[in-house]
């Protein structure tokens, strides 16, 4: 089998594997979404078309939801995804510099990933740790409190 | 724990939740230290805190907790107490043998007058 | 009684049992008994003991407090003849027990009150016995056995205990409607869905105390008669999922949810519901639309959920922080709780203090407390004690509220009436070196960005707003900007079918009321009074201060500043980006920003 194909196989045993543990119903598509877009980065069409399948909903219905929630993506996704919080309490505290920083090092605008698939870079809304802002958020890893010259420092313990 | 299946059972585990959290708190209480390092139970350490203990049992006294500590340094004074009345300094007692570990119970905890004969400066 | 001298507290929660928790009571009983130890020293198990520990199991012993972990049966002996009889603490198995400094959540301040907050910091979350030491859970027996659940919503009528979510509405009627409405299905919903920027209150809450929620579900379960219940909590709190996760559990283990709940006919679970990253879906009906697997677009109302909301069942739905507050309500009554508040608003209200204050952080305080009190008072203040211009209160659909409105006590209808809303509770304070333009420009990203695209005047109305006030901030502002500004601020809240849409606007019109001097210079003098706007201002080095010590040009991104050593340095216009870098760099002061 090619490479391609490997993939469609793999994303569709891991697509019906979640189905069962999950559910069915329509309430599970998020849930079932979700569970998708952690495991590949991201919601592919032959996920899409299984999900409807399986759940017997049109696949436009899947798209639907799937494009509306920030956490689910429809587009591949780089290998760390980098959540800068954009919010005010944030902004106020020099969040603004720290975006700057990432910008320039990572040479990426928000919403795009880097050429060599590594970094995606998107801007949350507030993720509720306000005290410690400025905040990053690389894949699980919180970090506060974040100045501008740190920024190298933490980028780089990604490989 | 078991499932609880009325408002009583509910009483009961709040109670013994409550203890737990009294025993965690050391504030406002009396602490008695009794040494316990090898120079002091050979000095017979062991029954002055087990006479400490029937006091305390005896007379339903509260707020108190019983420490021990290993030598504290003056072994000849063995076996050593140490009482330490909620927001007073520690007096420490010398050559506390059961019979005085009552005394100093009544006189010092329970009526608040130090024992000079048994006191230990320094 | 037998007094005990020591008492020895044994984790028995699910791992430490794994590893053999009870094989190590059993052996330290065993041991006690042979020394003689057995009537001094007292073994009890508890659910848990700090952390949980990789290797197992823990134990602590008090009153001393010291913490031992990763012990086996086998050690117990030499436990027991080191610690008990030698007095020597085992060093090797000794661990620290972690002291966490909250930087979120100081001891309570001079006039505040902690209602909601009480427990939090004081218990382990993740321990339901802490939970019952402070009168856990005897609400709901309280409410269960010796109330009816009429008598529960007239309880919560009587305290006038009004929603926390924002709206503000008497949660005892919402409760009413609920049990009135037609049908044996019914549902009870957490809005856990905290989105607003500077709001974390629900999230401590979630984390450090989460039975206080459970209890008051299942309260208000119990009054309006649902039998299944949601969490919907987003998923930017994985933390706060957790905990509540376990304590669910922990509950149910303990038939405090499931059938028949403390003996009684009374049957209800809970199960938690993840939020995928939209803001809007903290609006109830787009919860709901969530929870249901469609996309989170809000739907008009009425009808209202309260008769036709999950599933088009009837359905209750709350903030954390609204049913948090419902088990003090019931124990202590309502006379209690409307003792504290004003007229109208009724009780405590947690806020999220951020921005240019000193004490940031989670406080609690009774409505009717004055702005400058919670500022100043409570918050210490501002920062490097500048002065102060404004605080935002409520979320990014809440108003600037400027120096002479101060003196205003905080409740639902006065923030109302000083152009801003008490939303979930968020205060972001500024000092003088905020552009209120700017703030508008950034509260105006947000709700553009995470409006649903439903209703025309919210999607394409925002954007246009947006628009506008980005050419401000630019140096690119018209004379019919203002005008502009305010005729479509007017339309988007008279015409859009949601909070996000009618409030959006509130940042620009209540900047615009207040501070019109600075929209005025953006526009006529293409100047910035706070220096803010990357576009109206001039990063220039004074000859004077200036060394010549060659930092800022070494740490310019984008190479702008040239000079020679210990020669006054220039910054060149053109390249500049205004960054702001070596302005915080130099140590001497001569960097002019006009």
């Amino acid at each position: 089998m090619s490479v391609v194909e490997n993939k469609e196989q793999e994303t569709l045993e891991f697509v019906r594997d979640t189905i069962s543990q999950i559910g069915l119903t329509r309430a599970d598509l998020i849930p079932i979404l979700q569970t998708i877009t952690n495991k590949f980065g991201y919601i592919s069409q032959v996920a899409i078309r299984e999900v409807a399948a399986l759940l017997k909903l049109p696949t436009k219905e899947i798209s639907s939801v799937a494009t509306f929630y920030r956490m689910l993506s429809t587009e591949p996704r780089g290998k760390h995804l980098i959540q800068f919080c954009e919010s005010a309490p944030c902004h106020v505290v020099g969040g603004r510099q720290v975006l700057h920083k990432l910008k320039e090092i990572l040479d990426l605008e928000p919403g795009q990933s880097s050429a060599d698939n590594k970094w995606t870079l998107i801007t949350t809304s507030c993720l509720g740790v306000c005290g410690i802002g400025p905040v990053i958020l690389i894949d699980t890893d919180l970090y506060g409190n974040v100045q501008p010259d740190q920024v190298k420092s933490i980028l780089s313990r990604y490989e | 724990m078991p499932v609880i299946k009325s408002l009583d059972e509910l009483k009961r585990i709040r109670e013994e939740a409550l203890r737990k959290q009294e025993l965690k708190s050391t504030s406002g209480k009396t602490e008695i230290v009794v040494g316990m390092g090898t120079v002091g139970i050979a000095a017979g350490a062991r029954e002055t805190l087990k006479a400490i203990l029937d006091f305390v049992d005896h007379n339903h006294l509260e707020n108190i907790i019983i420490r021990q500590t290993g030598n504290i340094g003056i072994d000849s004074f063995e076996p050593v107490v140490q009482v330490i009345l909620p927001g007073t300094e520690k007096v420490t007692y010398g050559r506390v043998n059961a019979e005085v570990a009552k005394m100093i119970m009544e006189e010092h905890v329970v009526k608040r007058n130090i024992v000079n004969d048994y006191k230990v400066e320094g | 009684m037998t007094f005990y001298r020591s008492t020895v507290l044994v984790s028995v929660d699910p791992i430490c049992v794994e590893k053999g928790a009870y094989e190590l009571i059993d052996t330290l009983n065993d041991e006690l008994i042979k020394q003689g130890l057995i009537d001094e020293v007292q073994v009890l198990e508890t659910t848990r003991l700090g952390d949980p520990t990789k290797f197992g199991p823990d134990l602590t012993v008090y009153p001393e407090g010291t913490h031992y972990t990763n012990l086996t049966y086998y050690d117990i002996p030499r436990l027991v003849e080191e610690h008990f009889i030698k007095g020597r603490v085992l060093k090797q198995y000794a661990a620290k027990m972690m002291d966490n400094i909250d930087e979120e959540l100081r001891a309570p301040r001079s006039k505040e009150i902690r209602v909601v907050l009480r427990n939090i910091g004081v218990i382990d979350p993740r321990n339901i016995e802490d939970y019952f030491a402070y009168d856990g859970y005897m609400a709901l027996g309280k409410a269960l056995t010796e109330m009816t659940p009429e008598e529960v919503i007239q309880e919560i009528l009587d305290a006038k205990l009004r929603g926390r979510g924002g709206a503000g509405f008497p949660t005892g009627l919402k409760w009413r409607f609920a049990r009135q409405a037609q049908g044996d299905i019914k549902y009870l919903i957490c809005n856990a869905d905290e989105g607003d920027p500077g709001a974390f209150m629900n999230r401590r809450v979630l984390e450090g105390d989460p039975h206080s929620v459970i209890e008051g579900m299942i309260i208000a379960a119990y009054a309006i008669g649902a039998r299944q219940g949601y969490i919907y909590c987003r998923a930017e709190y994985p933390i706060a999922v957790s905990t509540m996760t376990l304590a669910i559990k922990q509950a149910r283990a303990l038939g405090l949810l499931g059938k028949n709940i403390l003996g009684t006919n009374f049957s209800f679970d809970l199960e938690i519901r993840m939020g995928a990253g939209a803001f809007v879906c903290g609006e109830e009906t787009a919860l709901m639309a969530s929870i249901e697997g469609s996309r989170g677009e809000p739907r008009a109302r009425p009808p209202f959920p309260a008769n036709k909301g999950l599933w088009g069942k009837p359905t209750n739905i709350n903030n954390v922080e609204t049913y948090a507050n419902v088990p003090q309500i019931i124990l202590k009554g309502a006379e209690w709780f409307s003792s504290m508040g004003t007229e109208k608003s009724k009780g405590t209200k947690t806020f999220a203090l951020a921005g240019d204050v000193k004490n940031t952080g989670l406080i609690e305080v009774p409505f009717g407390i004055t702005l400058q009190e919670i500022i100043y008072d409570v918050g210490g203040g501002i920062k490097g004690d500048k002065k102060f211009k404004a605080v935002q209160t409520g979320g990014p659909m809440g108003g600037c509220i400027p120096e002479k409105l101060l003196n205003l006590p905080v409740d639902y209808e006065t923030l109302g009436q000083a152009g801003s809303i008490m939303g979930s509770g968020g205060m972001i304070v500024m000092d003088e070196d905020t552009c209120m333009v700017d703030i508008a420009r950034f509260f105006m990203e947000f709700t553009q960005d995470e409006s649903c695209g439903k209703c025309v005047p919210c999607r394409v109305g925002t954007h246009r707003l947006l628009e506008i006030l980005e050419a401000i901030c630019n140096g690119e502002g018209k004379q019919e900007d203002i005008a502009e500004l305010r005729e479509l601020s007017d339309q988007i809240k008279k015409n859009s079918l949601c909070g996000l849409g009618q409030g959006a606007p509130n940042p620009v019109v209540s900047t615009l009321e207040h501070f019109l001097d600075e929209y005025e210079a953006h526009i006529y003098e293409k100047r910035c009074p706070a220096k803010v706007c990357r576009s109206l201002i001039k990063f220039e080095i004074l000859d004077g201060p200036c060394t010549g010590c060659t930092v800022c040009a070494r740490n310019c991104p984008v190479n702008a500043i040239s000079g020679e050593r210990k020669a006054t340095h220039v910054i060149n216009q053109d390249i500049c980006i205004k960054c702001g870098i070596c302005h915080q760099v130099c140590q001497f002061d001569a960097i002019k920003i006009s």
